[in-house]
C-alpha cells in the first residue's frame, strides 16, 4: 500500500467565496494529489423550481453580489427563448449589452486593482500585512483611487440600465424595461475619456508586469489546457452573445460555431465526492482530457480578433508572446483581463454614441416555448443557464454551469503544480506555499459562491495530512 | 347636501360629511392614516387593524368608524406607530415575503408601509410556513406565500365582479384564501379584467407575463412614501 500525507489550505483569501486546499503527500513527502475543495452548498437549481419564469432573471442573480448582472442577463436570454423572442429590438439588445459591458468593466477593475494588484505590486512573498488593498492605497494611492472610480463608473452604468447597482430588474423576458435617457448618457460621456485612459494604463501595468517577469511567470502554476468561450459568427470576441468554440492547448479547434442551445451534446459535468463544485468537460474528449479553461485568458485565445481597435492591438501584442499560439500561462490571466477591460470601455463608448439606446421599442414576444437556454461570457468565463417550464409557466428544471465551475479542474491543476514546486521532501506548510497557492487560484478570479450557488467569506486554511491520513500541520489565514 | 361634521385629528380641526368614516374624512383633508386592507370602492371591514386610531380614548378602526361631531381622534402618536409596526412585522413573518425577487416590489403596499414606518429588519422570528401556489390560470398567478389575508380579492370578486371566486377558509393561523372551484384557479370563472385581479396590495395575485415591466425609479413608491398622495391634498 502506498503511503501518503495530506496538506489542507483553508480558506483561500482574496477570492469571492470559500474554499480549501488539501494536499496528499507520499511517504517521501512529494505531492501525490492536490485538491481544491469547494465546501459550500446552496441549491439554487432546486429551490427555484415552482417559481414563475418571469421571476427568474431577478431571482437567480441573488447567487452573487459581485457579478449579478451576468446571471440576470443569462437568465433573461433563456427567458427570451421561453417567450419566443428570437430577435430583440435594437434598443433592448444594446441596453443589455451596455449593462453587460458595465458589469465586465467594474468586475475586472475590482479584481485587478483591489484583489490581485497587491500580489503584482508587492510580490507574491511580501508580508501579507502590506500585501493587501490597504497596502496598495498607502503606497500607490492613485491606483487605488482609479480602481474605485472605474468600479463606480461600471456600477453607475449598471444602475442606469438595470435600475440598481446591485440586483436590478432591467432585463425582462423579451427585452428590457427602460432605455437610456440623453441626460443619463451625457453623464457617462463626460467621464469616458478618463476611463479609457485609466484602462490603458491598467493594461500597461499588467502587460509590463507579465513581460518583465515572463521567465518566472511562465512555469508558475501553468499547464496546457483546452480553452472554451462564446465567439461571434465572424470569429470576433463577443462577451454578450455568440456560438461556442473550444480549442486545444496548441490551438486546434475541438468544435466551432456550435449553437449554444445544443451545449448538452458537447459538454457534460462530473460530480466528485469531495467538492460541491461539479467538473464540466468536453464530451468527445472525456473527463480525463476534456476539461478546459474559461475566462479572459480563454477568450483571448479562442477569438480570431477583437472588434475594438485598441483592445485588438493589445490582443496582438499578447498573442505575440506565444508566437500566435494559445497562451497557457496562468498568470497571463491578469493581462488578458485588462485587455478585456479596455475592450469593454471601448464598447461602452461605442454604445453611448448609438442613438438606438434612446429608442422606445423595448420588448418583443413570439411563440411560447417550454425550454430556454441562455449563455454569455461573464467576467470569469462562460456562464450557462438552462431552464424548462411546465404548461403553467413554472420552472421544473434548472441547470446552471457557472463560470468558475468551468475552471474547477484548472484550479486543481494550478494547485498541484504550485504544491509540487514548493513541497519537496519536507512535510511543512511554509508561508511561501500558502502565498503561491493563493496567487495561483486568484489568477482565475474565482467566484466560489456562484460556482456552488453558495455564499460566505473566503478565508484560507491549509492542512497537511501524512500518508496514513493523520493531520500533521494546519495553517489558517483570515 | 349632507350635513357637515367637525371633529379633530391629532388636534387639527377636520370638516367631514355625515356618513363618512374617519379614514374617508381624513383622506379628503389630506391627513394620512396608514391602512392595508382598506381600498376605496370596496366595503371596509377593518380586518388588518393597521388604521386603528384612538377615538375619544378608545381604539377604533378608522376605515369603519363613522365620524361624529366633536370627536377627538389620535392618529400620529408614538404608541399607535408602534402598534402599527408590530402588525406589519407580524404580517411579514407569518408569510414568505421575499421582496428582493417579488415582482410587486416597489408597488407593494405592505413593503411601502414597512418603509414608511421605519421597519428595516424583522423583529420577530420567521415562521417560514408552507403555502400554496396556484399557477394553473392562464393569465393569473396566485402565490399564497405573500397573502396577508386583507380580503380585498374576496370583496372585489363578490361585490364588484359578482363572481365570488375567492373566499376565506380555516381559522386562526390556518386561515387562508381559497378559490371557488373543485380544484384550481383555472376552474373558476376569474378573468384578467376582473376587479379581483387588480386589488391585491401585495404580490399574491399577479397578472402573468407582465412582471418587472416598470423600471426601478418609476414604480409607485420608489420616490415618495406611501400616503404622500393623500398628504398632497392638504390645502
Amino acid at each position: 500500500m502506498s503511503k501518503s500525507k495530506r496538506v489542507i489550505i483553508e480558506p483561500v483569501t482574496r477570492v469571492e467565496g470559500h474554499g480549501k486546499v488539501s494536499l496528499l503527500l507520499d511517504e517521501n513527502n512529494k505531492v501525490k494529489q492536490a485538491r481544491f475543495h469547494v465546501v459550500e452548498f446552496r441549491g439554487f437549481e432546486r429551490f427555484i423550481q415552482g417559481r414563475p419564469y418571469w421571476e427568474i432573471p431577478v431571482l437567480v442573480q441573488r447567487l452573487c453580489g459581485i457579478c449579478p448582472v451576468s446571471h440576470h442577463l443569462a437568465a433573461a436570454k433563456a427567458m427570451d427563448q421561453i417567450v419566443g423572442a428570437d430577435k430583440l429590438t435594437p434598443t433592448a439588445e444594446k441596453m443589455r449589452r451596455l449593462m453587460h459591458y458595465g458589469q465586465m468593466f467594474q468586475s475586472h477593475a475590482l479584481h485587478f486593482f483591489h484583489l490581485c494588484s497587491p500580489d503584482l505590486l508587492f510580490g507574491f512573498d511580501a508580508d501579507p500585512k502590506i500585501r493587501n488593498v490597504i497596502g496598495v492605497a498607502a503606497k500607490y494611492p492613485e491606483l487605488a483611487v482609479q480602481g474605485v472610480m472605474m468600479r463606480k463608473y461600471g456600477q453607475e452604468i449598471i444602475k442606469a440600465t438595470a435600475g440598481k447597482k446591485i440586483h436590478g430588474t432591467g432585463a425582462i423576458p423579451g427585452g428590457i424595461n427602460k432605455n437610456l435617457s440623453i441626460a443619463e448618457r451625457d453623464v457617462f460621456l463626460k467621464d469616458i475619456k478618463q476611463m479609457l485612459d485609466w484602462s490603458r494604463s491598467a493594461l500597461k501595468i499588467a502587460k509590463d508586469y507579465t513581460v518583465e517577469n515572463l521567465e518566472k511567470l511562465t512555469p508558475f502554476a501553468s499547464f496546457d489546457s483546452n480553452h472554451l468561450s462564446l465567439i461571434r459568427s465572424d470569429g470576433a470576441m463577443d462577451l454578450y452573445h455568440g456560438n461556442l468554440r473550444a480549442i486545444t492547448a496548441d490551438g486546434k479547434k475541438i468544435f466551432d460555431q456550435v449553437d449554444y442551445t445544443n451545449y448538452l451534446d458537447y459538454i457534460t459535468e462530473e460530480v466528485k465526492s469531495w467538492s460541491y463544485m461539479k467538473f464540466p468537460f468536453i464530451k468527445s474528449l472525456g473527463p480525463q482530457n476534456g476539461w478546459y479553461r474559461v475566462g479572459p485568458l480563454a477568450r483571448i485565445n479562442t477569438c480570431d480578433f477583437i472588434d475594438t481597435p485598441e483592445a485588438e492591438a493589445a490582443r496582438k501584442e499578447f498573442m505575440a508572446v506565444t508566437s500566435g499560439k494559445p497562451n497557457n500561462i496562468t498568470m497571463a490571466y491578469h493581462w488578458a483581463r485588462m485587455i478585456e477591460t479596455l475592450h469593454s470601455i471601448e464598447k461602452i463608448n461605442e454604445l453611448l454614441n448609438d442613438k438606438d439606446l434612446q429608442g422606445t421599442d423595448l420588448v418583443v414576444k413570439g411563440k411560447r416555448r417550454s425550454e430556454g437556454i441562455g449563455l454569455l461570457e461573464a467576467p470569469r468565463g462562460t456562464l450557462f443557464h438552462h431552464y424548462k417550464i411546465n404548461d403553467d409557466d413554472q420552472i421544473v428544471m434548472a441547470n446552471l454551469i457557472v463560470s468558475t465551475t468551468n475552471n474547477n479542474e484548472p484550479f486543481n491543476r494550478a494547485v498541484q503544480k504550485v504544491a509540487a514546486d514548493h513541497i519537496d521532501g519536507v512535510a511543512e506548510i511554509t508561508e511561501g506555499l500558502l502565498n503561491h497557492i493563493e496567487v495561483a487560484i486568484r489568477a482565475y478570479d474565482p467566484c466560489l459562491s456562484c460556482a456552488t450557488h453558495a455564499m460566505g467569506k473566503m478565508p484560507l486554511k491549509v492542512t497537511l495530512f501524512d500518508y496514513q491520513g493523520n493531520e500533521i500541520a494546519s495553517k489558517t489565514k483570515e | 347636501m349632507s350635513k357637515q361634521i367637525t371633529f379633530s385629528i391629532d388636534g387639527v380641526e377636520v370638516k367631514g360629511k355625515e356618513g363618512q368614516t374617519i379614514l374617508q374624512a381624513a383622506d379628503e383633508a389630506g391627513i394620512y392614516i396608514p391602512r392595508l386592507c382598506y381600498m376605496e370602492g370596496l366595503v371596509p371591514h377593518g380586518s388588518c387593524r393597521v388604521c386603528t386610531v384612538i377615538v375619544n380614548g378608545k381604539p377604533q378602526t378608522a376605515c369603519t368608524q363613522p365620524i361624529a361631531e366633536g370627536m377627538t381622534v389620535e392618529n400620529d402618536t408614538p404608541e399607535l406607530k408602534e402598534h402599527r409596526r408590530n402588525i406589519i412585522d407580524m404580517l411579514f413573518i407569518e408569510g414568505n415575503h421575499f421582496c428582493m425577487f417579488c415582482e410587486k416590489s416597489g408597488n407593494c403596499e405592505l413593503q411601502a408601509l414597512a418603509y414608511r414606518l421605519g421597519i428595516l429588519s424583522p423583529k420577530f422570528p420567521y415562521f417560514f410556513p408552507k403555502k400554496d401556489i396556484d399557477a394553473t390560470h392562464p393569465d393569473i398567478f396566485l402565490d399564497l406565500n405573500r397573502c396577508i389575508l386583507c380580503g380585498r380579492c374576496v370583496e372585489a370578486s363578490k361585490d364588484i365582479d359578482r363572481k365570488g371566486v375567492f373566499d376565506f377558509v380555516g381559522r386562526g393561523i390556518n386561515k387562508k384564501i381559497a378559490v371557488n372551484a373543485e380544484a384550481n384557479l383555472k376552474d373558476t370563472n376569474l378573468a384578467i379584467a376582473d376587479k379581483a385581479a387588480d386589488v391585491c396590495p401585495v404580490g399574491s395575485i399577479n397578472k402573468k407575463h407582465t412582471a418587472f415591466a416598470t423600471p426601478i425609479g418609476k414604480r409607485l413608491y420608489d420616490v415618495k412614501p406611501i400616503g404622500s398622495e393623500i398628504e398632497e391634498r392638504k390645502k
